[in-house]
């Protein structure tokens, strides 16, 4: 079933009402995802788009069933409903949200800890394009049309730059079994592994593209992983080569900071790990055609 | 967002971290009046500017009487101060912090950062102080001690007192120490911090405990809640087509090339800056439009652009997911006729309404030059700019 999202995947949305969750909301539903109902809260008891408003995300999963949520909410209020969605049960929730401070993501990490491993939810993001599963579901902002339904995993930082790479293998005929963003923030839900690890347990996946940049330690922990742990051919762009040294390239989390950070030394620590590398990011859809094609012929 | 030495050393010393006396000048005049107000007989004279390594660059002088003052704070305000940490441009001295000279025994390093990896907030601290923690690193790499602490439960006292045991400090410092730890980490939570950095700290010879400098950084996305922060905001210290971008509402970085690039989206700007480098030529700058890209948006990033006068051709490039490319077109257009574009412009528009846009653009009849895939926009844009650069130079 691909990973995180399916067609069945009973959907909420928090910040509902607002401008940009009600355009995101319709565009959800347009493509196939069960939404069932939205949290705003002073709103509770009306419908918006046809669906239920919640005052609360208890009520709303009481009511609905809901097990995943996708927030919209501003960022000083975004660290709070994450923590409300962990407290409801929801099982996935995809913050897009973009602006939260670091501090408020510390807490929202740690405060999700006092959950068993088992009854955790899941983050995914802030600051993100979101999930989508081709041909079924849409939890995100991306532009469904992009999207090819197959056989190859995708999960990336930026929401454009995930766009070109499904954009590029879909010209050449290959479709993706889910999308995942992780989002351009320092401090993140799930991080390249997390995804990782979900894709290795998936039958409908082959292969992962996984599309990174220049700060932080993740693209290098989650190839070590991947080194040692999957035989699933694992592909890698890592956007920066021209970012200088000390400053925030747009996303909060890009900025070279340490050693082993800057888009060339992340390359060459992928390369040793066995990752496939993207020379370029014009080259995204050859060089998965290209593993595929070997990979067909090594089976 | 950086603050200048005095500022931090200000929010300090307000939550019990002992810094020298000093005072702000804005003049040699008001510098030598420090002097009387502080007292003693030896004074270091400091160029606030936002940057490391200032000692080197000329931006620390030690005076000993008026004259020395008077001729050293001449010779620094009004000034670009060049440091590693500048970039070549600078950045002008316009407050000078005189301060205490102080008899220094010993100097340490603390530093408070956000660890990533552990998601936490991780110190370090080091007894080989002076240096950069990057040359500590490796010169006395047995030297760092590192702790972190969880956010949730906050620092507690043993961390702060092992901190200082490692330090390897006199019986009669630790307690000074554990306090100046503490508070420290107060101050970087509090405030929203994501950098503070004292360097040296020092051990004076009468026994005491003083953060000679102090570097604060803050996040940006916190500042809403902090506007005390915010409002030692110093203008000065930016790159001016940063801060015209940024008043703005566009995400820029000022770079030193002479391809001005407009993009939507970090990673893809990052991308598309890349394939600019691979295709031979150098990125002006990294402009996020952002979503939502209206065509006022557009033509705002071209002001921004061009303002930088090393811009020699443009790049636009637009995947364009909640965006619309034929409102960026429109805002293309808009640019080229209300702005005024005098050098060779690629355009390359992907994603919602991608045709539409470019029937606005080949209809407009204006001199833009369309290009399909991300690789053919670097290179026409290359392209472009070497025929331009070849005519100027005819």
């Amino acid at each position: 079933m691909a990973i995180l999202l399916n067609r069945s995947t009973r959907v909420i949305v928090q910040g509902f009402t607002g401008k940009i969750g009600s355009f995101h909301a319709e565009d959800m539903k347009r493509y196939g995802t069960k939404l069932v109902g939205g949290v705003t809260p002073g709103k509770g008891g009306q419908t918006h788009l046809g669906l239920p408003i919640f005052n609360t995300v208890k009520g709303a999963v009481r009511e609905t069933r809901a097990e995943a949520s996708i927030v919209f909410v501003p960022p000083p209020f975004a660290a709070d409903s994450i923590m409300e969605a962990a407290d409801a049960g929801i099982k996935l929730c995809v913050c897009i949200t973009d602006g939260i401070p670091s501090q408020d993501m510390m807490q929202v990490k740690r405060y999700m800890r006092r959950y068993r491993f088992e009854d955790r939810m899941r983050l995914v993001g802030p600051n993100c394009a979101g999930i989508i599963t081709p041909g079924q579901a849409l939890m995100g902002i991306m532009p469904g049309s992009i999207y090819l339904p197959g056989r190859v995993g995708i999960v990336g930082r930026s929401g454009t730059l995930g766009y070109e790479a499904a954009s590029q293998m879909k010209a050449l005929g290959i479709g993706v079994s889910t999308s995942v963003g992780i989002g351009g923030d320092p401090i993140n839900g799930s991080s390249f592994k997390d995804i990782l690890k979900l894709f290795e347990q998936d039958d409908e996946t082959d292969a992962v593209v996984m599309i990174g940049e220049i700060g932080g330690p993740q693209e290098a922990e989650a190839a070590i992983w991947a080194r040692d742990n999957t035989r699933k051919p694992l592909i890698a762009y890592i956007a920066g080569l021209s970012a200088p040294k000390g400053r925030r390239m747009g996303h909060a989390g890009a900025i070279i900071s340490a050693f082993g950070e800057s888009a060339q030394e992340k390359v060459e620590i992928l390369k040793e790990a066995g990752v496939i590398i993207v020379p370029t990011p014009s080259s995204f859809g050859d060089v998965v055609a290209d593993t595929l094609e070997r990979t067909k012929k090594a089976a | 967002m950086d603050i200048h030495e005095y500022q931090a050393k200000e929010l300090l010393a307000r939550h019990g971290v002992h810094v020298p006396r000093g005072g702000l000048a804005y003049s040699p005049e008001q510098a030598t009046y420090r002097a009387r107000e502080i007292g003693g007989g030896k004074w270091v004279l400091k160029a606030q500017v936002h940057s490391g390594a200032r000692g080197k660059a000329g931006g620390i002088k030690l005076c000993a009487n008026d004259e020395e003052i008077s001729s050293a704070a001449e010779a620094m305000l009004g000034r670009k101060l060049v440091t590693h940490q500048t970039g070549p441009r600078g950045k002008l001295i316009s407050r000078l912090y005189l301060e205490e000279a102080v008899d220094i025994a010993q100097e340490l390093y603390l530093g408070f950062v956000l660890d990533r990896k552990e998601e936490r907030v991780m110190i370090v601290a080091s007894a080989a102080g002076g240096m950069e923690i990057e040359e500590i690193a490796e010169r006395a790499p047995d030297s760092i001690i590192r702790a972190t602490v969880d956010p949730g439960v906050g620092m507690q006292r043993f961390q702060a007192r092992e901190i200082a045991f490692g330090l390897g400090l006199e019986d009669s410092l630790i307690g000074k120490a554990t306090e100046t730890i503490f508070s420290c980490y107060q101050v970087f939570r509090d405030y929203d911090a994501s950098m503070l950095e004292i360097n040296p700290l020092v051990v004076t010879r009468d026994g005491s405990l003083v953060a000679l400098d102090a570097k604060m950084s803050f996040d940006e996305n916190a500042l809403f809640r902090r506007p005390e922060i915010s409002e030692l905001r110093d203008k000065s210290q930016e790159d001016p087509r940063e801060t015209f971008a940024s008043d703005r509402g566009l995400s820029y970085v000022g770079l030193d090339g002479n391809i001005g690039c407009i993009i939507n989206g970090a990673g893809l700007a990052m991308a598309t800056m890349d394939m600019i480098k691979i295709a031979g030529g150098e990125p002006a700058n990294f402009l996020d439009i952002g979503g939502g890209a209206s065509p006022e948006r557009v033509a705002k990033s071209f002001r921004a652009v061009l303002g930088d006068k090393n811009v020699e051709t443009i790049l636009v490039n637009i995947f364009a997911g909640i965006n619309r490319c034929d409102w960026v077109a429109e805002g293309v257009i808009k640019a080229i006729r209300e702005v005024g574009v005098n050098v060779p412009l690629v355009v390359r528009l992907s994603g919602t309404r991608a045709e539409e846009g470019r029937k606005i653009l080949a209809d407009s009849g204006e001199a833009v030059i369309v290009a399909d895939t991300l690789a053919e926009a670097a290179e026409k844009a290359v392209a472009a700019w070497r025929a331009a650069t070849k005519k100027k130079a005819a």
